[in-house]
């Protein structure tokens, strides 16, 4: 009975400080706000235009639709989903090719001796740089732009997996091995939640790399899209209007990161050092 | 032995499947030269004046923008990471900074300091921050209390355990976080080089070169020197990290 009111206790306790620490965070976040808004004010540049103007142009920009789309303008559907789809679309395309291949390439023993030196080259190259090549072959349209997704965002997944895979405890290797486990429940029960850790961290690192991309391929060639719309902005001198497109792009990658986060924090609940930073 | 043995084979693969696949025509010759093609083209070209001055630079941009973001970095990162109250005030600022994608900014950066080298210098040093900076807090988050009660103990100055205690263990996390910023300050560059049309540059020829859409080993051309960079320099900073850190046994683990 003590033990539960103590949790009770400890509970509320923590769900106040979570709450303060909250309404902190989100003070400094105004105050910041505040501070930009004055100072844009002061500085009276064409190109810093203040946080209110910004919002109310994004405000004019996404949310001046009919009823029937949920008071979502067609900027929203023409520029901003297609952009987020293929954003979307690269990055679990590269996940998928990443994870799989990494897996086949860590149980091997020898895969890595073949390709480690490629890999590590194709890592190396900008993707941005292969732009042009993925233009004249897939033309100008989403096919290029979630190639260039693609190739950018693979190799932090493949190369986190293999080394996630590469590190499995070695009494776990020899008691699956002695229980004579079928390779299907090994790779799936075994291999794969103990290299989830490697894995995550690496599908955080690409994400933003996914989101990278969409926007650089966006800026070179492409027809709509976020970065089109940001740098016709940019060349229309609609400051404010560019603006809106920055701070999207702020709140997406912020949104996205998060998302992925709390993904990693249930599914890697039953990791034992990870329940203390809770 | 053996491995470098299979690392050449599959180097070797590689480039005969590529040439094959453009030989029997799965990929139009045009838009995908072959390999012995292109790489014909990547010699040529490094005996030419205008392109190694490009290479040259795209490189000091790179360097310049790796310099300056270690000197923003580091002391703003010691500072952040040992002064509780200042990184709970800073850290929403940070969080919500820090996604954006730097090359968002490109539009804006070019308006306000203009197409020169400046423009992808500071986008470089925009992007190549944030690894630096939470490694390096993350490094003092981490210090082991002992160790710092051990130094209160023995009377250290508040400047001193900062040069002999947390320092020497921050650096391995810290240059790992170099090494990321490295390779993001080259992406950075080359891509500012390339969307913003600089002056002179790797991205900026690579620009050039695909604009008649006929020169397309030119372009590969230089999409492999750019990968040479980038290999070249991850490796170096690896082989220096070995080499400077071999006393740390967390090296090995914060080097992946």
């Amino acid at each position: 009975m003590t033990q539960v009111t103590e949790r009770a206790t400890r509970l509320r306790s923590q769900a106040v400080a979570g709450l303060s620490g909250f309404a902190r965070t989100w003070l400094v976040f105004i105050g910041a706000v505040v501070v930009w808004e004055v100072a844009t004010r002061l500085a009276e540049s064409v190109f810093f235009p203040p946080p209110t103007e910004i919002v109310s142009t994004a405000l004019q920009l996404w949310f001046s639709g009919p009823a029937s789309q949920l008071f979502l303008s067609d900027v929203v559907f023409d520029h901003i989903l297609p952009s987020l789809g293929r954003c979307l679309a690269g990055w679990a395309i590269a996940v998928i090719l990443g994870v799989g291949l990494g897996t086949a390439l860590g149980r091997s023993r020898t895969g890595m001796d073949y390709v480690g030196p490629l890999f590590a080259f194709f890592r190396a190259i900008p993707p941005p740089t292969l732009v042009p090549v993925f233009m004249v072959l897939f033309g100008l349209g989403p096919g290029m732009q979630v190639a260039t997704i693609i190739f950018g965002a693979i190799w932090p997944v493949l190369l986190n997996t293999v080394d996630g895979v590469r590190a499995v405890d070695s009494v776990k290797v020899d008691t699956a091995r002695s229980f004579r486990t079928p390779t299907p429940y090994w790779i799936g029960m075994v291999v794969l939640p103990a290299a989830l850790p490697k894995i995550f961290a690496g599908l955080r690192l690409s994400l933003s790399i996914s989101l990278i991309l969409m926007v650089v391929s966006e800026l070179i060639g492409s027809l709509n899209g976020i970065g089109h719309e940001l740098i016709s902005a940019q060349r229309a001198f609609e400051f404010p209007l560019m603006w809106t497109w920055i701070v999207l792009l702020g709140i997406l990658g912020f949104g996205l990161n998060s998302l992925l986060l709390a993904a990693e924090r249930r599914v890697l609940r039953w990791q034992p050092n990870r329940n203390n930073d809770g | 032995m053996r491995s470098l043995y299979r690392n050449l084979v599959g180097l070797i693969g590689f480039f005969l499947l590529w040439e094959g696949a453009v030989r029997v025509g799965l990929v139009p010759e045009l838009f995908v030269p072959p390999p012995s093609e292109v790489l014909a083209t990547t010699v040529g070209l490094l005996g030419q004046e205008p392109f190694i001055r490009d290479v040259i630079a795209t490189v000091l941009a790179w360097a310049i923008a790796l310099l300056i973001s270690v000197a923003i970095a580091v002391p703003a990162g010691l500072l952040l990471g040992s002064v509780p109250w200042l990184r709970n005030a800073t850290r929403v600022i940070v969080e919500f900074l820090r996604p954006i994608p730097s090359v968002a900014l490109i539009p804006l950066v070019l308006l306000v300091v203009g197409g020169g080298p400046e423009a992808k210098i500071t986008l470089a040093v925009y992007a190549a921050v944030w690894p630096i900076l939470f490694n390096t807090i993350y490094a003092l988050s981490e210090i082991d209390p002992v160790l710092m009660d051990t130094a209160r103990a023995c009377g250290t100055s508040r400047g001193r355990m900062l040069t002999s205690v947390a320092l020497p263990h921050a650096a391995p996390f810290v240059f790992t976080g170099v090494r990321m910023s490295a390779a993001i300050a080259l992406i950075l560059v080359v891509s500012t080089e390339y969307v913003a049309g600089a002056a002179s540059g790797l991205g900026n020829f690579i620009l050039e070169a695909s604009s008649g859409g006929s020169n397309m080993d030119e372009v590969l051309a230089g999409t492999v020197v750019a990968g040479l960079i980038g290999y070249l320099i991850n490796d170096g900073l690896e082989r220096i990290g070995k080499r400077a850190f071999r006393w740390n046994e967390v090296a090995g683990e914060a080097a992946k």
